[in-house]
């Protein structure tokens, strides 16, 4: 039984459709993963899901509730860590949590209780007295996480949780995740980050334009969009190699900038050429989830 | 849910008004001395100053006679500075109500709890000039502890009106037209420093139809110890104004922020 499932979504604003029909259903325990650039209607979907706006067409279901009719009792069963951090700047690390815990209809005990536990999770225990305008930007996203954990919810939503962290604060936050997913909670995340994204999801939707555009693992989108093999070449007259060789060696080229990234399912005949090359620079790499993306939703700017 | 029907009323509105009581609790004595400074200088200043040299204005005192809208007027005032800036603050800036409604929260439930906050904080506002004015001996009859009773329909008009203007608001410069149109009219028009009947006939209709005139009609003869006429009707207009004010407000803010 899905925990949430969406069919046929449609959403317009202004005659612009930014969810063009879009279905999916979440088993639980699942984490699902929705890229797309910036605009796509990531952000827009989980809105939908939570019961926050009303579709133009089609039907959602939430913790087997009607969405929106019934948003507000499934949201009960819900954590939201949100794109935008808005903690309480007027209260301290502890009183965020339990003010946010009354909205849950929790009582004063039961939310006392769980506090230290989540202050633990988050590693913030030692703060629980501190005002949140002297948390780091990391900290700040460990108590968002651990505030969505309040009512210990079976699906969380998280939009861009690891975004403007430094590496060591999002290593942090992707080990918190993957301990909740061995809780068994569900997990449904939005982000730019590939890494991210082939790290922690089973199952990913890449959405582009208001739809998803392709939908599986991370290792069937590589295996099903892309060549295996990469090779990065850059440097003086990498524009001259690439007309005169790369094109008949790699199965598909694309340019950007002064980079020319060669696709092929065997990178050896690159390789050998590219070692005559003495002026040009390159690296070999296996295809990622980036290199799907990127072709799938093109290179150019999205604002 | 219609973007038209009618406000949802629950209980659920208590822990995000509970939330800004916290806030404010932090704040407290500043709070208080502040929201006392401005109405108790008024009162003084011109109950003594300007009333020197008056005779009686009403039949009583000019002191007196100004109490009664000092404690309307600064009434509203607290409550249309909470649900303006104060609410604004935490929907636009801090975006304090977008983790609420990820909560089991509706907006129906954070526009009420904001409309009871902004009431609350009004009615300490309003019964601490009433108790300068208690101090100072300005007013002696039990009648005036009717006031305590009138002062939340006042705080919940003028909440209601100002979070109406919020819903509309883009930056806190749109406030000013707010206060430029209507409030310091309502201030001069409406009764707190003169009675209307010194008007010209054409500004007493207007203030007929203004909220904070029918507020000082049943504040002012309370406190001189009066049963005041018409007060059922004052406070139906009084609650009108609320009801209104509301229902606009629920319905700006769900097509501002739910779509």
């Amino acid at each position: 039984m899905a925990v949430l499932a969406a069919r046929n979504l449609r959403k317009s604003y202004g005659g612009a459709e930014v969810v063009a029909g879009v279905s999916f259903a979440i088993a639980p325990g699942e984490c699902f993963g929705l890229l797309g650039p910036n605009g796509a209607g990531k952000t827009t979907t989980l809105r939908l899901c939570l019961g926050l706006t009303d579709p133009d067409h089609g039907s959602i279901e939430l913790m087997q509730r009607p969405v929106p009719g019934e948003a507000r009792p499934a949201r009960a069963r819900v954590g939201v860590v949100p794109q935008m951090d808005n903690l309480d700047p007027d209260f301290t690390v502890g009183e965020n949590l339990l003010v946010y815990g009354r909205y849950f209809g929790l009582s004063e005990g039961a939310i006392r209780a769980r506090i230290p536990q989540l202050l633990d999770f988050a590693g913030l225990s030692a703060r629980a007295a501190s005002q949140i305008q002297t948390l780091s930007g990391g900290m700040k996203r460990r108590l968002t996480l651990a505030r969505a954990l309040i009512n210990d919810p079976d699906l969380i939503f998280m939009d861009e949780p690891t975004t403007g962290l430094d590496p060591q604060a999002r290593h942090l936050i992707w080990e918190r995740l993957k301990q909740l997913l061995a809780g068994g909670k569900t997990i449904v995340l939005t982000t730019h980050f590939m890494e991210e994204a082939e790290r922690l999801c089973a199952r990913l939707a890449i959405m582009d334009r208001g739809r998803f555009i392709t939908e599986g693992s991370p290792r069937e989108l590589i295996l099903r969009h892309i060549e295996p093999h990469v090779v990065e070449a850059h440097g003086d007259g990498v524009m001259d190699w690439s007309d005169r060789e790369a094109g008949k060696l790699a199965s598909r080229l694309e340019k950007s900038g002064e980079t020319v990234f060669c696709y092929a399912a065997d990178p050896a005949p690159l390789l050998s050429s590219l070692a005559n090359q003495g002026e040009l620079r390159y690296l070999h790499r296996p295809a990622n989830l980036e290199d799907v993306f990127l072709k799938l939703t093109g290179r150019e700017l999205r604002d | 849910m219609h973007i038209f029907s009618p406000p949802s009323m629950s209980l659920r509105f208590v822990p995000v008004w509970r939330r800004n009581l916290l806030v404010w609790r932090k704040l407290a004595v500043p709070s208080i001395l502040g929201n006392l400074a401005d109405p108790l200088i008024y009162v003084l200043g011109l109950g003594y100053g300007l009333g020197s040299m008056l005779p009686e204005v009403g039949g009583v005192p000019y002191i007196a006679f100004l109490a009664a809208g000092m404690v309307c007027s600064s009434t509203m005032n607290s409550a249309t500075f909470e649900a303006m800036y104060s609410a604004f603050s935490r929907m636009h800036v801090q975006h304090t109500w977008d983790a609420i409604m990820n909560a089991p929260v509706d907006l129906d439930d954070v526009v009420l709890a904001e409309l009871a906050w902004a009431a609350s904080k009004s009615v300490l506002s309003g019964v601490a000039i009433l108790a300068v004015v208690w101090l100072l001996g300005l007013s002696g009859s039990v009648l005036s502890l009717w006031v305590i009773a009138l002062l939340p329909l006042i705080g919940l008009t003028f909440g209601a009106l100002a979070l109406a203007v919020t819903a509309m608001a883009r930056s806190y410069d749109f406030f000013m037209y707010y206060f430029t149109l209507l409030v310091t009219p309502m201030n001069l028009l409406c009764g707190v420093f003169f009675p209307v009947e010194q008007l010209p006939a054409a500004f007493q209709a207007v203030a007929a139809f203004l909220p904070l005139t029918h507020a000082v009609a049943i504040a002012r003869p309370l406190l001189l110890g009066q049963i005041p006429p018409d007060a059922v009707l004052h406070a139906l207009v009084l609650l009108a104004y609320a009801a209104a004010g509301f229902y606009a407000a629920t319905v700006l803010f769900r097509r501002r922020l739910l779509k």
